[in-house]
């Protein structure tokens, strides 16, 4: 058994070493593919007004001129001017993810999710109408009753970006019938909590376990609506039998109440939480979270 | 084991009159009355007929959620739940003294409760019956009616109850379902200026308090006869008192006496409640029936509540509030203290040490301090006895090592008070249903009876002063011979 054990964990590590050998390598490429991209729609767009070549680029943001450095996406280029654009998989640390469709934009009059969008110059961006807020509003409410969001008595509460997102967005009902899915709490780690009730399947802790903490603690997997979750890489498929800690970056980046270091719940008060101090809208170059 | 008009010998043969919802929110529940032809009351019985599940879906959850979610079973009376899990969580931490901070919080928080409860039970709930008279104009027995006859005393009870809202949301955050108290203390003090800003009106408070005192005498004074008979049963009590026998409504040592006044135990720890407290369970309600072992199923139901409080402790630890319960002994030879609408005397004398204690620990500087969590060796499981509004509650719970609640159990108050509320109603069905037509102001004794007690069920009344009721009328063949409902405008819609 305890070869067996050995011999399967050999196994991971030798999976883990290619993973790791691999990546930065497709990770180089990728980013150096979308830079050349990038690059060459900037030369382009140069080219076509050669009088703005020196000048910085910039977009229509409702409205609002918005400059932006060629590469960034429009989310980012927004960002930096203190413009919120609503969202959730989106992390500034980074790479978009393009998921949760809740940054979707109108970009010259067609939808385009401003996370993975490059921001041009000239270009037209409609941001905060009632027709993109109102499908903001829907998508939200889907995302309440696929997961059970209990927020009268989830410790993030105050602290949660999905609660504040929908306050943004006025949304007072989930509108849809509840789901109610089979969700497990894992309480296994001696320091981390982990409740997938409230999974919103952002994917913000697998990349941060793997690109910041560097240990694959967290992976999507399954099919369908009700099938996906995240899986803990590890035999058990319990968060203590992995290497994860509380001073990961996965362990402080989940946006809703997910990961959730223990025995700290409700330590805040009302009226001292994130969200109760500032809205959502008017924390817009603060990390999140 | 039962009672006398619990369980009629033929029902078959039997006219059955519901009363279907009591109440529309909060312990939904019913009454049901069997009647022969004559209108002779055979069988009475009060269903709490809801089914809540804390104790099932609480079970899995982290420990530190406890306090907060636990606190939704009820929107009139969340804080007794939230200190009741609070303080079983002290006890599985191994905490045995909170910092002076947390106790003082907590207390005060507890003090804004009772005050808020006990004044919005009084003035909108139960003054319409007691102001008009039981069988008055139903039109105007209501808190509008009040406000339009005696617009003063409306108008304190509107804001007696604020400002406990106000003490509530200044030491948990919100008026309603805070998140204050947490395992091992409070996650908030008082700032300067909450604390000044809530000195401001304590006086007047207790001020008010008192004249509420005044009130409830004078309506005993008035209708001696009718508010010493009214639902009168005998029973044995329960509740929590301090290390010297005073009146503690925060912490203390079990206290419990047998109808003649004899002690059955004292100062017992609560942490064994279990040894002295069991459980009886009846097939026509969700709701079991707690006794006192040494005595039995049925000779050991017992009442919690104000009236159990303020004539078992030894002294009240407030001034005033210690006079006022002097006089309620004193007065008519001790008869108001055995009378079911002694209830509504006591509560008010617990209103006034409630006022008493919030001014009192507004001028105690520990309340702005900063110390705010003790720590201790773990424990495997806590109980948490308060004693809330309407009773003495009970929390307890186990906790694994993965801090995962694994069991918890729950005693509330209303359901201390199963037995006493259905004897009390079906005395009331005695004196005034047994042999004679049922009409809305005969219905409405049984709800002064059920009122008294403050059951968690009468909630949706504390909105508008009535209950909602349906009322059918059911031939010994089952045809329903005659149906009517009551909205919670008051109004009698005949709908058969």
């Amino acid at each position: 058994m305890k070869t067996s054990d050995n011999e399967v964990s050999a196994q991971a590590n030798a999976r883990e070493a290619r993973v790791k050998a691999d990546r930065p390598a497709e990770a180089k490429t990728s980013d150096n593919e979308v830079s050349a991209q990038a690059n060459a729609r900037e030369a382009r767009v140069k080219a076509d007004r050669p009088a703005e070549a020196k000048e910085t680029p910039t977009f229509l943001l409702d409205g609002e001129e918005i400059s932006f450095t060629p590469g960034q996406t429009i989310i980012q280029a927004a960002t930096a001017h203190g413009v919120y654009i609503p969202h959730l998989c989106w992390h500034p640390e980074f790479k978009a993810h393009g998921s949760c469709k809740m940054c979707t934009v109108k970009v010259n009059g067609r939808f385009g999710s401003s996370c993975t969008m490059a921001a041009q110059a000239g270009m037209t961006v409609e941001n905060r109408t009632t027709e993109l807020d109102d499908k903001r509003r829907t998508l939200l409410q889907m995302y309440f009753v696929e997961g059970n969001h209990f927020c009268p008595s989830c410790e993030k509460s105050g602290n949660c970006s999905l609660q504040a997102t929908a306050y943004e967005l006025k949304m007072v009902s989930p509108h849809f019938d509840m789901f109610y899915p089979d969700r497990a709490v894992d309480a296994s780690h001696p320091d981390i909590l982990l409740d997938f009730n409230r999974c919103i399947m952002c994917s913000l802790c697998v990349t941060a376990s793997r690109e910041v903490d560097g240990k694959n603690v967290f992976s999507m997997g399954g099919r369908g609506l009700l099938g996906r979750r995240i899986h803990i890489s590890s035999e058990s498929g319990k968060l203590a039998d992995t290497d994860f800690a509380a001073t990961d970056r996965a362990a402080s980046i989940c946006p809703v109440g997910v990961i959730l270091p223990k025995r700290k719940g409700f330590a805040i008060p009302i009226g001292e939480r994130k969200y109760d101090k500032l809205p959502i809208n008017r924390q817009v170059t603060e990390v999140t979270p | 084991m039962t009672f006398a008009l619990e369980t009629a010998t033929s029902p078959e043969k039997l006219r059955r009159v519901a009363i279907d919802p009591v109440s529309r929110v909060e312990g939904h529940g019913k009454v049901t009355i069997l009647l022969d032809d004559n209108h002779k009351v055979h069988q009475v019985r009060l269903h709490i007929v809801e089914f809540r599940g804390f104790e099932k879906f609480i079970q899995g959850r982290p420990y530190w959620e406890v306090p907060v979610m636990v606190q939704r079973l009820c929107g009139i009376c969340p804080v007794s739940h939230h200190l009741a899990a609070s303080k079983a969580l002290d006890m599985m931490l191994g905490i045995k003294q909170l910092t002076p901070t947390a106790e003082k919080i907590r207390r005060l928080m507890h003090a804004g409760q009772i005050l808020q409860s006990h004044a919005l039970h009084f003035f909108h709930l139960s003054s319409p019956d007691l102001l008009f008279g039981f069988g008055s104009d139903m039109a105007t027995r209501n808190i509008v009616g009040v406000v339009a006859a005696h617009p003063e005393v409306a108008k304190k009870g509107v804001l007696l109850r604020k400002y406990g809202q106000e003490v509530i949301r200044m030491t948990a955050g919100k008026r309603v379902h805070g998140t204050g108290s947490i395992p091992g203390g409070v996650n908030k003090s008082l700032s300067a200026e909450e604390r000044a800003l809530l000195l401001k009106d304590a006086y007047q408070m207790v001020a008010w308090s008192r004249e509420a005192v005044g009130i409830i005498r004078g309506l005993f004074e008035q209708n001696l006869a009718q508010y010493n008979a009214f639902g009168r049963f005998r029973s044995a009590g329960m509740c929590l008192v301090g290390a010297d026998g005073a009146m503690d409504l925060y912490h203390g040592g079990l206290r419990a006496r047998d109808a003649d006044g004899k002690t059955l135990f004292d100062h017992f720890d609560y942490s064994r409640y279990w040894d002295v407290i069991g459980e009886d369970v009846k097939p026509w309600s969700y709701m079991k029936f707690p006794f006192f072992k040494s005595l039995g199923t049925e000779d050991g139901s017992y009442r919690v509540g104000p009236l159990s409080r303020v004539t078992m402790c030894d002294h009240i630890p407030t001034p005033l509030a210690d006079k006022a319960r002097e006089d309620f002994l004193a007065f008519d030879g001790g008869s108001a203290t055995g009378a079911t609408l002694g209830y509504h005397w006591a509560r008010m004398i617990e209103m006034l040490h409630a006022a008493e204690t919030i001014k009192d620990l507004l001028h105690d500087d520990d309340i702005t301090g900063g110390d705010l969590i003790a720590t201790g060796t773990r424990q495997e499981r806590g109980v948490g006895v308060i004693e809330a509004p309407r009773g003495t509650l009970i929390h307890h719970y186990r906790v694994d090592e993965h801090d995962q609640v694994i069991r918890a159990n729950l005693i509330v108050s209303t359901t201390h008070n199963n037995q006493a509320m259905n004897t009390a109603v079906r005395e009331v069905a005695m004196q005034y249903l047994d042999g004679v037509e049922i009409t809305e102001g005969l219905l409405n004794h049984i709800e002064i009876a059920i009122r008294a007690f403050d059951p968690c069920l009468s909630c949706a009344t504390h909105a508008l002063g009535q209950m909602p009721l349906e009322l059918a009328i059911v031939g010994a063949d089952g045809t329903v011979i005659d149906e009517a409902t009551r909205d919670h405008r008051g109004l009698i819609r005949d709908v058969s």
